[in-house]
């Protein structure tokens, strides 16, 4: 396999590169993070390299794995993340894929360029690379979450976020209401809160959910409160 | 259009000039998924859109992290629940990318022929709710009963009429019936003929060519630049194609052509995928003329490949073989690799890192959609609201890829 652009990266950048390895036929190097955005920029122009087509950004949390040492995937780097970029070149038809090691900061601290104008493609995978990691892309137009909500709290891709962890129930959003409008009282189902088991649950809408004023969230009266306690598990089985 | 912009003077009557804000979606008869696009309206002119994605988010990459290599193939499956068997066989060629190891020309010509069926099915899908949410019904009543007759032969070989799971790291699951030629001649012509169909009550449909020609229109520079591929960023002009660019499997042995585009418009990406499904019928063609009668569907290694069930039935080591590949999963050597095939929608990327284990570290999936959907809010901006629709539709935003 053809190291070639990696040979180029290495001449013009050599300190920037911390190492290289083609495994599997697939060019990869791993870059000082400090030298994303320029590196990035420069694989765009080169018109020996040419990669206009944007490929994939994501993320890998290596939370938990060896010493690097010892560990072939990392090379190096003992950092936690690493900001994995895929690359493709439209003419020259080759690929690249470049990585860039991230320490474990506290969550502002963790930071990488943005690369949303070098290919406006970056957008969204970096979106949802925030999305899913709390990488911070500095630089980018409009960071927020992409496939979960707001009020999703940590970042689940993570390795130290448990598969297992649920998440609160979301308040009604205030600052939405002339944008959606609420439901009426005998609209919408209360799908997952913890309702009382005397209540019975037959048909839409009820006096139970006007009682509770589920859709403010003041706060709930008698016994049919507790919608910040867990869901048991009967609950959860019908909704 | 432009919203005119007339200059009044004091006194004069004065229309409401606030914009409007929409929200189309989550869920909207006309919508082809579960997106809500947040439009402002000058009239019915889009001033500004927000496309909104991850309804159908459910954690997939997460939860490959939790079981075997094997066990990730029923989650691929419902990537793109379209197509299943394209996603299947883009994890089992990442896997097998990463372990070094080419299956049996046998199993290469019948996954060919798997997928393509399965591309030919996912391009009606999109083609049928395309039609349908301009109106017209009748095509979408044909192109069902056409994948009908596709998923009738999909679920004859795999058992399953969506969700197949059917590839296997290193095989598959089963080796093509003695049928599965014959079933596909039977059925193509009644298929290609449905296709015709369509395409004649289509083409010469006034409201639908009004609503497709010159809308949506993406150039290839952007395109390019926003990581689209497959039909949509051919219908831009680019002739890619991952299985004419980098063959992958037996495609490089068989004759078929990469229709393209000329102007990125909704017209173009209709009518890419219909001839796509033209090029796919002669693909199967060849794969099913060219696929050795018998001979091995998997490689013939014992970590890797589940023994035949009378091994594991009657001897110790086929119970331990068995045993362990259930239990620990196939090992995959420490590494990292990226392997990427031509779904229905585009490159289907697969970025997958082993420590050596069983159990994947990381497997992240590059839907090709993601980057597609990504483009809406750029070709709708400026337009009209009904011109939503039909940009939406032939993007094919399939949620559960595109949302993971």
């Amino acid at each position: 396999m053809s190291r070639k652009v990696l040979d180029i990266l290495a001449e013009e950048f050599g300190d920037a590169i911390v190492h290289t390895h083609d495994q599997c036929g697939d060019e990869t190097a791993m870059i000082d993070p400090a030298s994303w955005k320029q590196i990035a920029t420069f694989l765009r122009d080169d018109p020996r390299i040419a990669m206009d087509h944007f490929i994939d950004l994501t993320a890998v949390d290596h939370l938990g794995r060896p010493t690097p040492t010892e560990d072939p995937l990392r090379g190096s780097d003992d950092s936690r993340f690493e900001v994995v970029l895929h690359l493709r070149s439209m003419q020259k038809m080759h690929r690249i894929r470049l990585k860039a090691a991230l320490a474990d900061q506290a969550d502002d601290e963790l930071q990488i360029d943005s690369l949303a104008d070098v290919w406006s493609g970056a957008n969204w995978f970096e979106r949802e690379c925030y999305d899913m990691f709390g990488i911070h892309f500095s630089g980018h137009p409009d960071l927020r979450r992409i496939l979960l909500y707001d009020e999703f709290e940590g970042h689940p891709l993570r390795k130290d976020y448990d598969a297992k962890k649920t998440q609160p129930l979301v308040d009604y959003r205030e600052e939405a209401v002339d944008r959606l409008p609420p439901f009426k009282d005998d609209e919408g189902m209360p799908f997952g809160r913890r309702t009382h088991a005397g209540v019975e649950r037959a048909g839409r809408g009820t006096a139970r959910l006007a009682e509770r004023n589920l859709l403010g969230f003041t706060a709930p009266t008698g016994p049919t409160s507790g919608r910040d306690s867990s869901p048991s598990s009967e609950d959860e089985g019908k909704a | 259009m432009e919203p005119v912009d007339v200059e009044l003077k004091d006194g004069e009557l004065e229309l409401p000039t606030d914009s409007m804000l929409v929200q189309m979606g989550p869920s909207h008869p006309a919508m082809h998924g579960t997106v809500r696009i947040v439009v402002e309206l000058s009239g019915e002119t889009l001033t500004k859109a927000d496309v909104q994605i991850g309804f159908l988010h459910r954690g997939f990459e997460k939860m490959c992290e939790r079981g075997t290599w094997s066990q990730c193939l029923p989650y691929v499956d419902r990537l793109n629940y379209a197509s299943p068997m394209l996603n299947n066989v883009g994890f089992v060629l990442a896997a097998e990318k990463l372990l070094g190891v080419t299956v049996p020309e046998r199993c290469q010509h019948s996954r060919v022929a798997l997928s393509e069926l399965a591309r030919i099915a996912d391009h009606m899908v999109c083609s049928a709710a395309f039609a349908m949410e301009l109106g017209a019904f009748t095509p979408f009543l044909y192109l069902t009963k056409a994948r009908e007759l596709i998923y009738d032969i999909l679920e004859e070989e795999t058992g399953a009429r969506v969700t197949h799971a059917f590839a296997r790291i290193g095989g598959m699951a089963a080796p093509p019936s003695d049928d599965f030629g014959q079933m596909i001649r039977d059925a193509m012509p009644s298929v290609m003929q449905l296709v015709d169909d369509t395409e004649a009550l289509l083409l010469k449909n006034r409201i639908f060519l009004d609503r497709v020609e010159g809308l949506g229109v993406m150039s290839q520079k952007d395109a390019i630049a926003l990581g689209w591929t497959g039909p949509v960023l051919r219908s831009t002009g680019v002739p890619y194609d991952i299985r004419k660019a980098h063959p992958y499997l037996t495609y490089d042995q068989y004759d078929f052509d990469v229709p393209v585009g000329s102007a990125g418009d909704n017209y173009d990406r209709f009518m890419c995928r219909q001839a796509e499904i033209r090029q796919s019928a002669r693909i199967i063609e060849q794969a099913v003329a060219q696929m050795p009668k018998s001979g091995p569907v998997n490689i013939d290694d014992p970590r890797v490949v589940f023994p035949p069930k009378d091994q594991v039935h009657n001897t110790i080591e086929g119970t331990i073989r068995h045993f362990k590949l259930v239990m620990e999963g196939v090992e995959l050597p420490a590494g990292e690799c990226y392997s990427y095939s031509e779904a229905s929608n585009g490159e289907l990327g697969f970025y997958i890192l082993s420590d050596g284990s069983g159990t994947p570290w990381r497997v992240r999936i590059r839907p090709p959609c993601f980057a597609c959907v990504q483009g809406l809010e750029q070709m709708i901006t400026g337009g009209m609201i009904a011109d939503v629709v039909p940009a939406f539709g032939s993007m094919n935003m399939i949620g559960g890829e595109c949302d993971h």
